[in-house]
């Protein structure tokens, strides 16, 4: 009855699809690694319909298992999709920290590289009615009391959490004495910030613009080097703080797929992000892109665990 | 206030037009039909149906998605009542009376106050939606971590009314359903417990497996184990398909209270479906001038029982929409989903959705009008067919229901390991009813127990270990007030020789 079921949707969806003339993959299943409504959900959801539309997948399914950091997603990826061709999963810097951090039993090292996809930068955002102004005046109320200042973002070794220490850290603060508040996903990091449970929020800048357009929250600072194309928020260098961090996304296969799997799975993504929903994507997101596949991917995440592994114990997350 | 009318009157013209009831049609079907399987969920088919996005207009691919999305909740009931198999699991509480009812005969009211019950809460649900959706909205971002966890404490509390006749063998099986749910990572910090290096168990154990083992599973193979003659005789006796006179008198204030409860829970964000079950079940429980018949004191299953919950379980799924619309956060699954079928037509929920696309979601609020109709008239006349099913002898009923329960719990993750441990807990469950365990409040432990971990040290951060956060804060205050009082006014009142309808 299921089966029937799960047909008739599948015949009911493949009618409305343009069909496309050569399929590389099949029915492209995402893990998401987080919660639904935050970054890492949009990432997944925007490349599946990106590929659908290029044609180079049938269909896009997404599951979303929030929490550790998306290491939770991760153990249940690699031990349910062994082998399939059709399976990947959003990834990126936070995953990476968690997995510093937290040594999961199953890490990205057990999975197949497929490919990076962007870069996106944070803000820091506190509610309208907060009586803070600028960094500034939170790097006060910080050096004054270390305590009171309650930073809500994403799982604890995220680049959210490692931009705090850091902050902290170029203030002269001990990073230990921060009290960082972690949420499962971008949704409840929201709702904490506009609630006023916390005093000063950070998340990517897309998960954030639409509550500052509104003017429900007020944007202080942003993570990149340089202001972001269009936007008046000062960056935490122009406001005299020496942090600049980054967070990168990209898509792994599942563990033990052949190379052949591996190639094809990666020329659906690529097609993907040629697409003009993807690059639309990336432009109302404000995600930067920067595409990189094959053993340079594999490279740059094994350097990036160094980095990670590094910034997290300079400022003590990890011993 | 009158321009909200002129609006909807507006939304009605859309959700009106031919084609659109069509999809409103199309999504209720569905969605009732998805709602009654075990395993696959409203998520999944929202997120498998939203290539239609590419094809039709905005309207009417929303207002069928909406529709699967309610249908669902409508759904989920109906194996619930029958066959003790919860199809979601905010469904749970309503296979505890609705199942007794059933197995004495009284399935087709059961049916009927559940379908009615979704109606009415669905609709009240609409209503307040349309009439206070931004008030609501500020009023739920006041709950932060503190305000979550005294919520939570009070559910704990109240939910001792699930535990059985026995408050000792009551605490036991919530003990075994919270060692449950402390298996697989925790949320907070990601360390691995309880694994006992079994990597299957990092990512914990599904609850509706839980619920599907220790319901379903457990009962057919108690029935064929000690009990192959059993009530047979009794279960085919159905008395009457609709619901009498009494059951009227009994169900409307059940189903008002159920939506007052699971309107304002299924606001807030990360609150879920179950809790407002959960909290619907204790208060008819508590208030029933009938509690002998609740099935936990052997009781022929009391249709207070399941109208609360399910009505509460609907009012849920239309204050979800609230944060949704508003504020673009989504507090569910399947919500978030919606926030993508949104995407895909390039408008984005949130703050600003009211100004930039106003007829679009005044058509869908009143879509949803319609489509609780619609499943109105849809599920009433399924009442008389779904109770006939109870006629099937009962062999054939439970091997029935093992492989539907099979086939649904292999088909959440495709994983043979889960269907072993389907069965290890449904053996689980068989020990448990041989011994006059109760199983609900086994779900009850496991849903509740990791959601008030990861409030309760959120809420500690925030308030930098200071525990009286809990009383220091007006909302989380108030809980605990109430709390405290469920505890301790009974035991006063009986104390000054004043007696209560529970002891009777």
């Amino acid at each position: 009855m299921k089966l029937m079921l799960r047909q008739a949707m599948l015949a009911l969806g493949t009618t409305v699809l343009l069909a496309g003339s050569a399929l590389a993959v099949d029915n492209v299943k995402f893990m998401i690694g987080a919660n639904p409504g935050g970054g890492y959900d949009q990432t997944g959801r925007g490349l599946g319909k990106a590929m659908v539309e290029a044609g180079a997948a049938k269909s896009a399914q997404f599951e979303n298992k929030g929490g550790a950091g998306g290491t939770i997603g991760l153990a249940q990826f690699a031990n349910a999709t062994k082998g399939d061709g059709n399976a990947m999963i959003v990834t990126g810097a936070v995953m990476v920290g968690a997995i510093v951090q937290n040594k999961p039993p199953v890490t990205l090292a057990q999975i197949t590289p497929i490919a990076r996809l962007f870069y996106e930068y944070n803000v820091f955002v506190v509610p309208a009615n907060s009586p803070l102004k600028s960094m500034k005046d939170v790097v006060e109320m910080l050096k004054k009391d270390p305590g009171s200042v309650k930073w809500g973002g994403g799982s604890r070794g995220s680049v959210d959490h490692i931009s705090v220490a850091q902050i902290a850290k170029d203030a002269g603060v001990d990073p230990t004495k921060i009290n960082y508040v972690p949420f499962q996903g971008g949704g409840e990091a929201s709702a904490a910030i506009l609630g006023g449970h916390v005093t000063i929020g950070t998340s990517g800048w897309n998960e954030m613009v639409q509550f500052i357009k509104s003017g429900k929250m007020r944007a202080l600072a942003v993570t990149s080097g340089a202001k972001l194309p269009g936007e008046t928020v000062p960056t935490l260098k122009e406001q005299g703080i020496n942090v600049e961090i980054g967070n990168w996304r990209g898509v792994y296969g599942a563990a033990g797929i052949s190379a052949d799997q591996r190639k094809s799975l990666t020329d659906a993504v690529i097609a993907g992000t040629k697409q003009k929903s993807w690059n639309d994507a990336l432009a109302a997101n404000d995600w930067f892109p920067a595409v990189l596949t094959g053993d340079e991917f594999s490279k740059f995440v094994d350097a990036e665990h160094k980095r990670i592994e590094e910034s997290m114990r300079a400022v003590g997350l990890v011993k | 206030m009158m321009e909200t009318w002129t609006l909807l009157l507006g939304g009605f013209g859309t959700a009106l037009q031919p084609m659109n009831l069509m999809w409103a049609f199309i999504g209720c079907l569905l969605g009732t039909a998805i709602g009654v399987l075990p395993g696959i969920g409203p998520a999944l088919t929202v997120a498998m149906l939203l290539p239609v996005t590419a094809k039709v207009d905005p309207a009417g691919a929303l207002i069928m998605l909406c529709g699967v999305y309610y249908g669902a909740a409508y759904g989920g009931s109906t194996t619930s009542i029958l066959m003790n198999t919860p199809g979601e699991s905010s469904s749970i509480m309503t296979a505890l009376e609705g199942n007794t009812m059933a197995k004495y005969g009284r399935a087709g009211p059961a049916l009927a106050t559940s379908a009615i019950g979704s109606f009415i809460a669905g609709t009240i649900g609409v209503v307040l939606l349309t009439l206070f959706a931004p008030l609501v909205a500020d009023l739920a971002l006041k709950f932060g971590p503190a305000e979550f966890f005294s919520l939570m404490v009070l559910a704990f509390v109240t939910v001792s009314s699930v535990l059985g006749a026995s408050m000792l063998r009551g605490m036991v099986s919530l003990a075994l359903g919270l060692a449950i749910g402390l298996v697989g990572m925790d949320s907070i910090a990601g360390i691995p417990r309880y694994t006992a290096g079994v990597p299957e168990l990092i990512d914990g154990i599904e609850f509706v497996l839980v619920a599907v083992g220790l319901f379903a599973v457990g009962e057919a193979l108690y029935s064929v184990l000690y009990d192959p003659k059993g009530d047979a005789t009794e279960r085919n006796k159905m008395s009457s398909i609709w619901m009498t006179k009494d059951d009227w008198k009994r169900s409307w204030p059940a189903w008002l209270r159920g939506t007052a409860i699971g309107f304002p829970f299924g606001s807030i964000p990360a609150g879920g479906a179950e809790i407002p079950t959960f909290l619907s079940y204790s208060t008819e429980r508590k208030l029933s001038k009938f509690p002998k018949e609740f099935s936990g004191e052997g009781g022929k299953g009391a249709i207070e029982g399941v109208a609360g919950p399910e009505a509460a379980n609907n009012a849920t799924a239309a204050g979800a929409l609230v944060p949704l619309l508003t504020l673009g956060i989504p507090t569910s699954a399947t919500a978030a989903i919606l926030i993508a079928a949104f995407q895909n037509y390039n408008i984005q929920p949130g703050p600003l959705l009211f100004q930039t696309s106003g007829p679009l979601v005044w058509g869908l609020i009143a879509s949803l009008y319609v489509g609780n109709v619609m499943l109105l008239v849809l599920n009433l006349p399924l009442v008389g067919m779904w109770a006939r099913l109870l006629t099937i002898p009962k062999p054939q009923l439970y091997a029935g229901i093992l492989v539907f329960a099979s086939i649904g719990v292999y088909g959440m993750r495709q994983s043979a390991f889960d269907l072993v441990l389907m069965y290890v807990i449904g053996v689980i469950g068989v020990i448990m009813r041989r011994f006059d365990f109760p199983v609900a409040p086994v779900i009850v432990g496991m849903i509740l127990g990791p959601m008030a971990e990861k409030q309760l040290r959120n809420a500690l951060a925030i308030a930098q270990g200071d525990w009286l956060i809990f009383f220091k804060q007006p909302i989380a205050c108030t809980f605990m007030v109430i709390t405290i009082a469920v505890m301790f006014v009974p035991i006063i009142l009986r104390k000054r020789g004043v007696r209560l309808a529970e002891d009777d």
